[in-house]
C-alpha cells in the first residue's frame, strides 16, 4: 500500500515538475476545502486524463473525462493540509494547489488535566489544557472558545472561558477547601471532556493524643485528625508515637483508622510520650504511674 | 644438560607433592573439597565443637544432632528448626560462611566454649553466637546445645481491618490525553554529606507527603568544581522503599574512594512510584537504646502487632546529634521471623567516633513477608 502511494506521489511530482516535456497549465481548483466535504475540480479540453491529488498522508488517483468536472466525494479528503492536484492528459499537464482546512465544528477534545490529586486550598494548583479536533482528528487551528468548569461538591463552581490559539487552550484553577472528587469539565461547542481531580486533605492541624492506662501498658489514642480546613485526614496516614524514658525509647508507626491512630506502649513511670505525623508535631505527655 | 635435570627434578617434586597431598591432606583442604570435616576428633572440647560446627556447615543435621550430649531434651526436628527457623525467615535461606570456636574455661569433666556462627545471606551476613557447655563422656567430649525454641503461635483467626491501596493505571488503549494517576509527592527533608574513611557518605531523610503509598528510591550525583560528574549512586537497600502516607525513611548512599574536598555540589534525585500496598503489619519498636562508646550498639526489640507473620524485618536506625542534625544511618536485617506479639531483638553496631556525638535516635522498620512484597 505504501509502495503504491509512494509511486503515485512520485509520478505526480514528476509530472508537475517536468514542464519542458509537457505543456503545463493551471488547474482550476478551489482555494480551500473543508476536511471531509465534497467538492469538484473543473477540467477543460477533451479525451482521457488522470488526476492525482497529493497531500499529507493522503493520495487520490482518478481517471477523468476531460471537459467534465471531477467529483471528490464527501470523506475522500479528510486530512487537513496543503494539497497538490495534477491532471495528466498525455502531452499536457495541469496543476493546481489548494488547502484542506479543518471543520470549524469541534468533534473531540484531548483534555490534559494535572494533577490527578492535590491538597485542598492550593492557588492555581490545577491546570487544564485542551486540544480541539474536528471529526477527522484535524487540529482546529481557528480560534475556538473553550470553557473550563471545576465543580467541587458543596462549593461554588469555578468557570473560565478561553479562546484557543492554534488549536490549544489552557487555564489554571484553585483547589477548593473541601476534600473529595472535583469534576473538571472542558467544553467546546457541543463536545465536552471530563476529568476527575481528587482533592485530598492537607497536613494535620492540631495533632493531639490522649493516654490512659491499660494493664501494664499505656493506651495512646489521637483525637480525630483534621487538616486546617476541617477535613478528616485520610485513613492510612502514618502517625508516630514515641515514648522515651531513662535512656530508653519505644516508637511505633501506626496508620490512621477511622480518623484516629491508636497504639499501646509499655508503661514506664516518668516516660515522655510524643506524637507526630510527617513533619507535624503533636502534643507531649509525661506519664506518671498511678 | 643442567636445564633438563632441573626440569626432571621439578616434575618429580610436583608428582611427589600431589601424592602426599592426596594421601595425607590437610584437614582444611579436605573439608573445602567436600571430603569431610576439618576435624572429626572429639578428644578436646574445642575439637568437639569444631566438629559439630563443620557438620552444620555441611548441613549434616543428623550427624550434628547425634554428636550432642543433650539430644534427649529435644528432637532433631527441633534442633533443625532452631538453626534454620521455624517460619520462613532469613535463616531459612542462609548458609554458614564461617565459624569461630573460643574456649572460655575448662575442667576435667566440663568446659565452656563460645561458638560464633557467621551465616551468609543475600542481604549480608548475620552472627549467631552460642555459648556451649561441653561434657567429657569418658572417651570423648560432647557439646550441649543451648536450644532456642521459637515460640509457636496457636492457631487462631486475627481480624485485621487496616487499609489496603490498590491502583488502576491508564490502559494502553486510552487516548494520550486521558488522565492517569500521578506518582506520589515525596520530599527530601534532610540531607548532608559526611566524610568517612571509606569515602563520602550522603545521608538524609525522605518524606512521603502524599495520601497514597509510594515505592521510593534516592539517587545522588556528586559534582566536581567544574560541574563534571564524579560519581553517581543510589540508596539500594539503605532505605525503606515502601513509604505509607506521611512516613519518613532515612537513606544512606556511599561513594567509596571519593574525598569530600573533591565535591562541589550534590544533585539529589528522589523517585517515587504509586504502588499497591497494605498498612498492615504494624511493628512496634520497643526498648530502643544506644549503648555508650566504645562498642556502641543501637538495640531494641520488634513486636509485630498484626496477625501476619513477617519473614524478614529490616531495621533502619537514624541518629542525630544535640542540635538535631542527622549524623548517621545504620541498618540490620532480623534473622528470625516476627510472629504476632512476639518480641525479636535487634542490635545495630554504631561507629565509635559517631556514637560519642549521638544525642537521639529513631528507628523505622521495613517488612517483607513470604509470598510477596508487602
Amino acid at each position: 500500500m505504501n509502495v503504491t502511494r509512494s509511486f503515485l506521489i512520485g509520478v505526480a511530482i514528476s509530472a508537475s515538475s517536468l514542464p519542458a516535456l509537457a505543456q503545463s497549465r493551471k488547474l482550476d481548483v478551489p482555494k480551500s476545502v473543508v476536511a471531509g466535504s465534497a467538492f469538484s475540480i473543473e477540467t477543460e479540453g477533451g479525451g482521457q486524463g488522470v488526476l492525482y491529488v497529493v497531500g499529507p498522508s493522503q493520495v487520490l488517483k482518478r481517471d477523468v473525462q476531460l471537459g467534465q468536472p471531477v467529483a471528490i466525494a464527501a470523506g475522500d479528503l479528510d486530512n487537513a493540509g496543503h494539497y497538490l492536484a495534477v491532471l495528466n492528459s498525455g502531452s499536457s499537464t495541469e496543476t493546481g494547489e489548494f488547502d484542506v482546512v479543518p471543520a470549524n465544528q469541534p468533534a473531540t477534545l484531548s483534555f490534559l488535566a494535572k494533577p490527578s490529586r492535590l491538597p485542598v486550598g492550593l492557588q492555581n494548583g490545577i491546570t487544564g489544557a485542551v486540544y480541539v479536533f474536528d471529526a477527522f482528528q484535524n487540529l482546529i487551528t481557528a480560534p475556538t472558545p473553550v470553557s473550563f468548569q471545576l465543580s467541587i461538591p458543596s462549593e461554588s463552581v469555578q468557570s473560565r472561558t478561553v479562546e484557543s490559539h492554534l488549536g490549544a487552550a489552557w487555564t489554571e484553577m484553585n483547589s477548593g477547601a473541601k476534600d473529595g472528587n472535583a469534576r473538571f469539565v472542558a467544553r467546546a461547542g457541543d463536545v465536552s471532556a471530563t476529568r476527575v481531580i481528587e482533592q485530598v486533605p492537607g497536613d494535620p492541624c492540631g495533632l493531639k493524643m490522649n493516654a490512659k492506662k491499660a494493664g501494664g501498658q499505656i493506651d495512646l489514642e489521637t483525637d480525630p485528625l483534621r487538616d486546617c480546613s476541617g477535613n478528616a485526614v485520610t485513613d492510612g496516614t502514618i502517625v508516630t508515637f514515641t515514648e522515651s524514658w531513662n535512656g530508653g525509647q519505644t516508637t511505633v508507626d501506626v496508620p490512621l483508622k477511622h480518623g484516629v491512630a491508636q497504639a499501646e506502649v509499655p508503661a514506664y513511670n516518668g516516660a515522655r510520650i510524643s506524637v507526630a505525623t510527617g513533619v507535624v508535631m503533636g502534643n507531649e505527655i509525661r506519664w506518671t504511674n498511678q | 644438560m643442567g636445564g633438563r635435570l632441573l626440569a626432571v627434578l621439578l616434575c618429580l617434586a610436583t608428582v611427589g607433592l600431589v601424592v602426599i597431598g592426596t594421601l595425607w591432606p590437610v584437614p582444611a583442604a579436605a573439608a573445602y573439597a567436600g571430603g569431610g570435616a576439618f576435624t572429626s576428633s572429639s578428644s578436646t572440647p574445642e575439637e568437639a565443637v569444631t566438629s559439630f560446627a563443620n557438620d552444620l556447615s555441611h548441613l549434616a543435621w543428623q550427624k550434628a544432632y547425634s554428636s550432642l550430649s543433650n539430644r534427649g531434651e529435644f528432637t532433631e526436628q527441633d534442633f533443625v528448626r532452631d538453626i534454620t527457623g521455624t517460619y520462613p525467615s532469613l535463616r531459612s535461606y542462609a548458609t554458614l560462611d564461617n565459624f569461630q570456636v573460643r574456649p572460655l574455661h575448662a575442667s576435667d569433666n566440663e568446659a565452656q566454649v563460645e561458638l560464633r556462627l557467621r551465616w551468609s545471606t543475600v542481604v549480608g551476613t548475620f552472627l549467631d553466637t552460642r555459648t556451649l557447655r561441653v561434657i567429657n563422656s569418658g572417651d570423648h567430649w560432647a557439646p550441649v546445645w543451648p536450644i532456642v525454641k521459637e515460640p509457636r503461635v496457636p492457631p487462631q483467626v486475627i481480624p485485621v481491618t487496616y487499609l489496603r491501596w490498590d491502583v488502576i493505571y491508564r490502559g494502553p488503549e486510552d487516548d494520550w490525553g486521558a488522565q492517569d494517576v500521578d506518582a506520589p509527592h515525596v520530599r527530601i527533608v534532610d540531607m548532608h554529606p559526611v566524610e568517612r574513611a571509606a569515602g563520602v557518605v550522603v545521608l538524609g531523610e525522605l518524606l512521603n507527603e502524599d495520601v497514597v503509598p509510594a515505592y521510593v528510591s534516592v539517587k545522588a550525583t556528586l559534582l566536581g568544581k567544574n560541574g563534571s560528574m564524579i560519581a553517581s549512586g543510589d540508596s539500594f537497600d539503605k532505605i525503606s522503599h515502601l513509604l505509607l502516607p506521611k512516613q519518613v525513611t532515612p537513606f544512606l548512599i556511599t561513594f567509596p574512594n571519593v574525598s569530600l574536598s573533591q565535591v562541589d555540589s550534590i544533585h539529589m534525585d528522589p523517585t517515587s512510584n504509586l504502588v499497591a500496598a497494605s498498612a498492615d503489619p504494624v511493628i512496634e519498636i520497643q526498648n530502643q537504646k544506644l549503648s555508650p562508646a566504645p562498642d556502641s550498639y543501637f538495640t531494641g526489640s520488634l513486636v509485630n502487632q498484626s496477625g501476619q507473620n513477617v519473614s524478614i524485618a529490616h531495621v533502619l536506625g537514624t541518629f542525630y546529634d544535640k542540635s538535631g542534625q542527622l549524623v548517621w544511618v545504620a541498618d540490620q536485617y532480623t534473622d528470625r521471623a516476627l510472629l504476632p506479639q512476639t518480641p525479636v531483638a535487634f542490635s545495630i553496631p554504631v561507629p565509635e567516633d559517631l556514637a560519642r556525638t549521638i544525642s537521639t535516635e529513631r528507628a523505622v522498620v521495613a517488612t517483607y513477608s513470604a509470598g510477596g512484597f508487602q
